[in-house]
């Protein structure tokens, strides 16, 4: 039997960028392809274009020994080809059944929507594949784990073979994740094709049935679940030796520096998205806040800065509250802040390097006299930090938005840690980054903390928390659920917490069990 | 027990927040009670009669409903009673759901209290009157389901005013030229649907900022019109001298006492805002076209996934959207005078806009804020006859003072479609 589906020779160029080459690929009937790579590897890319979202500058693709032309969703689907992507594509305030036929709709007298027998259709797939859902509900109603079983659902209701599924785990629980590897173990058991696109390690171990790893755009090498290890896929995907661990000594915490008292927060469409948190964060420790996105750590992240007002509940920094500072006040008593989206609130992509290192302290001599700006002096200091943070820029004079994820994110650390500062805040420091800079900035927060500064390291990554934290805190719905020692904590556990079980239900790891973080 | 005490914690704020609510409505009702019986209760002599005429001018003597005479002090003071009672209960209890329902019943006992009161020892036609809403109601009904074709797709059309007017003009001129209201109808709609084309071109083909598209069709069509009026339409008034289409009673229905000569005796406007109205709700909700459509609107990206043209969507419902506000606008040349005057539509689409927001984009709610609207601009000329001692602007104002406050928070927001505005940009 042929292959269900090869790639030959794929090429994709962007301006500046050559985002596939000649990539060669192939998936048989029956079998779980992971694709694993860095971000900016080019996966997402090169599963766009067997999608048809992107035309291939060179190459072909072949289904079922048929060679195909794709050139828009539409060829895709009728190929049998279907792709659950990363960010959800669902219609927020329409029902299941409707986002479900949405393109392959039911129709009752050549006009009417039937969505009866629509209905019936996905409970039948359901059933079938054990991806139960409501098709009544709304997604806007739905968890974002029952989002992407309704995701898999449209692609079963539109016949496809072959799934794409780009970073599903992205946005789930450890045991979510658990929860969709059984379903695509039934859906392979039940004769369809999968290519998982993931940069998790873990994962791919535990689900794949081969593995494909990508480096800058070309395929670097192939591997089986039982031959490979965790370290040896890494060095495929970074193309040198990683460090997996990160080292740090035992905590000396000090005095509370951050102190938070039944803090109660509304997001912008007035939904109470922190609800009754209190905390404390101390010298010469790092409190990691787990939880899966959205579960309030972002409104927590800007009520602490000053971005956002709070509802009840006080905060104090160092002594000095803080409930209704502004966040220049939140910076000049010694806040660091590494925010959660680098390209919309830690940079201002338009503006050179150099100002962008200057945006919390511009006002101050020796970077302003009066209100004329110093520029020398901002150069000056610009081209110290540059070196001494090991951003790779052209130049200081290089728009920040010229520059690669890795370097956007150094920029901004190097802006944030390069003052005396007595805490820092640092939500998802590492999302989107390559195990590089990741490992740099892990060891610059490492750093701070040995320096005495307090750390709320804010992660959706649990590998990440578990990697820098001294303590975990973590927050479902608004709440933090438990505070753990990060030396007792286990990802299951953790993971657990994070769905919403409560900490009394689940026994707690054993004392001294060594975790091993992994990214 | 974690999961269950953050529902619980979460509830009770908004247990909190429901009750503050039910209490600043409570307030209200007995607000608008007392300020009823201050303006209008408190100054009408005991003896004196309001009197409601409740027969269409042309219904036959034989077939009339006699007058509706009510005693002027007792009945404000009787809606003024119910009323404060509403609040009490409303401050003691809640309504719960039934709220809005309320609130929609305090204000119109209010509204009848004030003509009630402006009726005193005279007397007013009540079913003209309505009748009259109704009309005033047809052109604003069409524009706000215009802009719901147009915005549920995606595609904010401000230049609805525009292309009312422009309607309204060719609608005169071709249908004078040719003698023929029908082809100045067609005319209408098809230089209305011909600009929305260009709205079209300019939001989803070129990504122009479409208020800044909406904006220039507007200044371009009162500048086009009023140039041809002056020159043309104004010197040679038999280009200017189409007619209008006659009313035509629906048999049966038209002989309905009272409701009759309101809604089903009228022209083919009227007639054709019910169908329409009927038709873009049951094709909004019900179709295959109507359920793309509302994709595209909120999350165009998703829509594309599955195979959806984005754009060929938007394109058809934005043509839609034109040819029904031709049809509006034909409504103002050949559904009511018969012949254009400069700027005539004179803000009637933007008002038209608003009725679609206030009715959250729904052809049934911006029907009724549609009607709301009109009850204004009838009751404004009403109260020019019985010498009411307020200045007409006043009340002309007043339903949009209403609007603004119910948007603000009584009706709760109201959320236009995601992805209103945004030109789709393929990956």
């Amino acid at each position: 039997m042929p292959p269900i589906l090869e790639l030959h020779g794929i090429t994709k160029h962007f301006p500046g960028v050559l985002a596939n080459d000649h990539i060669d690929l192939t998936l048989n009937q029956g079998e779980i392809l992971a694709l694993l790579g860095e971000n900016g590897a080019g996966k997402s890319t090169l599963m766009n274009v067997l999608y048809g979202l992107y035309q291939p500058d060179q190459g072909e693709i072949v289904v079922r020994g048929k060679r195909i032309t794709v050139h828009s969703p539409n060829d895709a689907i009728a190929a049998g080809v279907g792709m659950v992507h990363q960010h959800f594509m669902l219609v927020p305030v329409l029902t299941v059944t409707e986002n479900v036929m949405l393109g392959v709709e039911s129709l009752t007298a050549g006009v009417f929507l039937d969505r009866k027998a629509a209905a019936a259709r996905i409970r039948e797939i359901s059933k079938q594949y054990g991806l139960q859902v409501d098709p009544e509900a709304y997604i806007k109603d739905l968890p974002v784990g029952l989002q992407q079983r309704v995701e898999i659902i449209k692609l079963l209701y539109r016949h496809a073979d072959i799934l794409i599924l780009d970073e599903p785990t992205a946005v789930l629980t450890p045991q979510e994740a658990d929860e969709l590897f059984k379903v695509m173990r039934s859906l392979v058991a039940q004769g369809k094709s999968i290519i998982f696109i993931t940069h998790k390690l873990r994962e791919v171990l535990a689900v794949a049935d081969r593995i494909d790893v990508l480096r800058l755009g070309k395929v670097v090498g192939e591997a089986g679940p039982k031959t490979a290890t965790e370290s040896l896929l890494a060095s495929m995907m970074v193309g040198r030796q990683v460090e997996l661990r990160v080292h740090k000594t035992v905590a000396k915490p000090g005095e509370a520096v951050l102190r938070v008292n039944d803090l109660r927060v509304l997001d912008d469409r007035e939904n109470l998205m922190v609800d009754g948190v209190s905390f404390e964060v101390r010298a010469g420790e790092i409190l990691g806040v787990a939880g899966v996105q959205g579960n309030g750590q972002t409104e927590l992240v800007e009520a602490l800065t000053g971005l956002r007002p709070t509802l009840a509940g006080r905060m104090f920094i160092d002594g000095h509250e803080v409930t209704r500072a502004s966040p220049r006040r939140v910076v000049e008593l010694g806040v660091a802040h590494i925010p959660e989206d680098r390209q919309s609130d830690g940079l201002v992509l338009s503006y050179p390097v150099a100002d962008n290192l200057v945006l919390n302290t511009y006002y101050l001599p020796p970077f302003a006299r009066g209100v004329v700006m110093q520029q020398p002096e901002i150069e000056r200091a610009a081209a110290e930090r540059v070196e001494q943070f090991d951003v790779r820029t052209p130049g200081i004079q290089t728009t920040a938005g010229s520059l690669s994820g890795g370097n956007q994110q150094k920029v901004i650390v190097a802006r944030e840690l390069s003052r005396p500062i007595k805490l820092l805040i640092a939500a998802q420091p590492t999302r989107g980054l390559d195990v590089g800079s990741i490992e740099y900035i892990h060891s610059r927060i490492i750093e701070k903390r040995a320096a005495g500064c307090a750390v709320l390291a804010v992660s959706t990554e649990l590998d990440e928390i578990l990697a820098l934290s001294d303590r975990i805190a973590v927050m479902y719905r608004g709440r933090i659920v438990a505070t753990v020692e990060a030396r007792r904590a286990t990802k299951e556990y953790l993971g657990l917490l994070m769905a919403g079980v409560s900490p009394d239900q689940i026994a707690p790891p054993e004392e001294g069990e060594e975790v091993q973080a992994v990214f | 027990m974690a999961t269950v005490t953050t529902t619980v914690s979460t509830r009770m704020l908004t247990e909190q927040a429901h009750q503050t609510r039910q209490r600043v409505f409570g307030v209200v009702f007995i607000v608008i009670a007392l300020a009823s019986y201050w303006l209008f209760a408190r100054n009408v002599d005991g003896g004196l009669v309001s009197t409601f005429g409740l027969n269409q001018g042309n219904v036959p003597a034989a077939e009339r409903l006699p007058d509706w005479e009510i005693p002027s002090y007792g009945t404000v003071t009787a809606l003024v009673v119910v009323s404060a009672a509403v609040g009490a209960y409303q401050l003691a209890r809640g309504f719960g759901r039934a709220t809005s329902v309320m609130l929609g019943l305090v204000a119109l006992f209010f509204v009848f209290s004030f003509l009630t009161w402006a009726t005193r020892d005279q007397a007013i036609n009540l079913a003209g009157m309505l009748k009259t809403m109704v009309s005033r109601a047809v052109p604003l009904t069409l524009g706000a389901l215009s802009g719901i074709l147009c915005e549920r797709a995606g595609v904010v059309n401000i230049a609805i005013e525009g292309l009312m007017l422009s309607a309204a003009m060719m609608a005169a001129l071709v249908g004078s030229v040719t003698h023929n209201l029908w082809i100045g109808l067609l005319a209408a709609m098809l230089t209305s649907a011909l600009l929305a084309l260009f709205h079209g071109v300019l939001s989803i083909k070129y990504k122009v900022d479409q208020i800044i598209s909406g904006t220039v069709i507007n200044i371009f069509a009162a500048g086009i019109t009023s140039f041809i009026s002056s020159k043309f339409l104004q010197v040679f008034q038999e280009l200017n001298n189409a007619g209008t289409f006659q009313a035509y009673p629906i048999p049966v229905l038209s002989k309905i006492p009272f409701i009759g000569g309101i809604f089903f005796d009228s022209n083919i406007f009227t007639y054709g805002a019910y169908v329409l109205l009927i038709v873009v709700h049951v094709g909004l909700f019900y179709t295959r076209w109507g359920l793309r459509a509302r994709a595209v609107g909120e999350h165009p990206r998703a829509a594309d996934t599955l195979g959806i043209n984005v754009f060929r969507t938007r394109y058809v419902n934005v043509v839609l959207g034109g040819l029904v506000a031709g049809f509006g606008g034909g409504y103002f040349t050949l559904g009511s005078v018969g012949r254009f005057d400069e700027l005539m539509t004179a803000g009637r689409g933007f008002i038209s806009l608003a009725a679609m927001i206030f009715g959250k984009w729904t052809p049934f709610g911006a029907a009724g804020s549609a009607l709301i609207f009109g009850f204004a601009e009838s009751l404004q000329g009403k109260l020019a006859i019985l010498k009411v001692p307020i200045p007409s602007q006043f009340l002309l104002m007043a339903p949009y003072i209403a609007t603004m406050i119910a948007l603000a928070g009584v009706v709760g927001r109201a959320i236009p479609p995601a992805a209103d505005g945004q030109p789709y940009e393929k990956q």
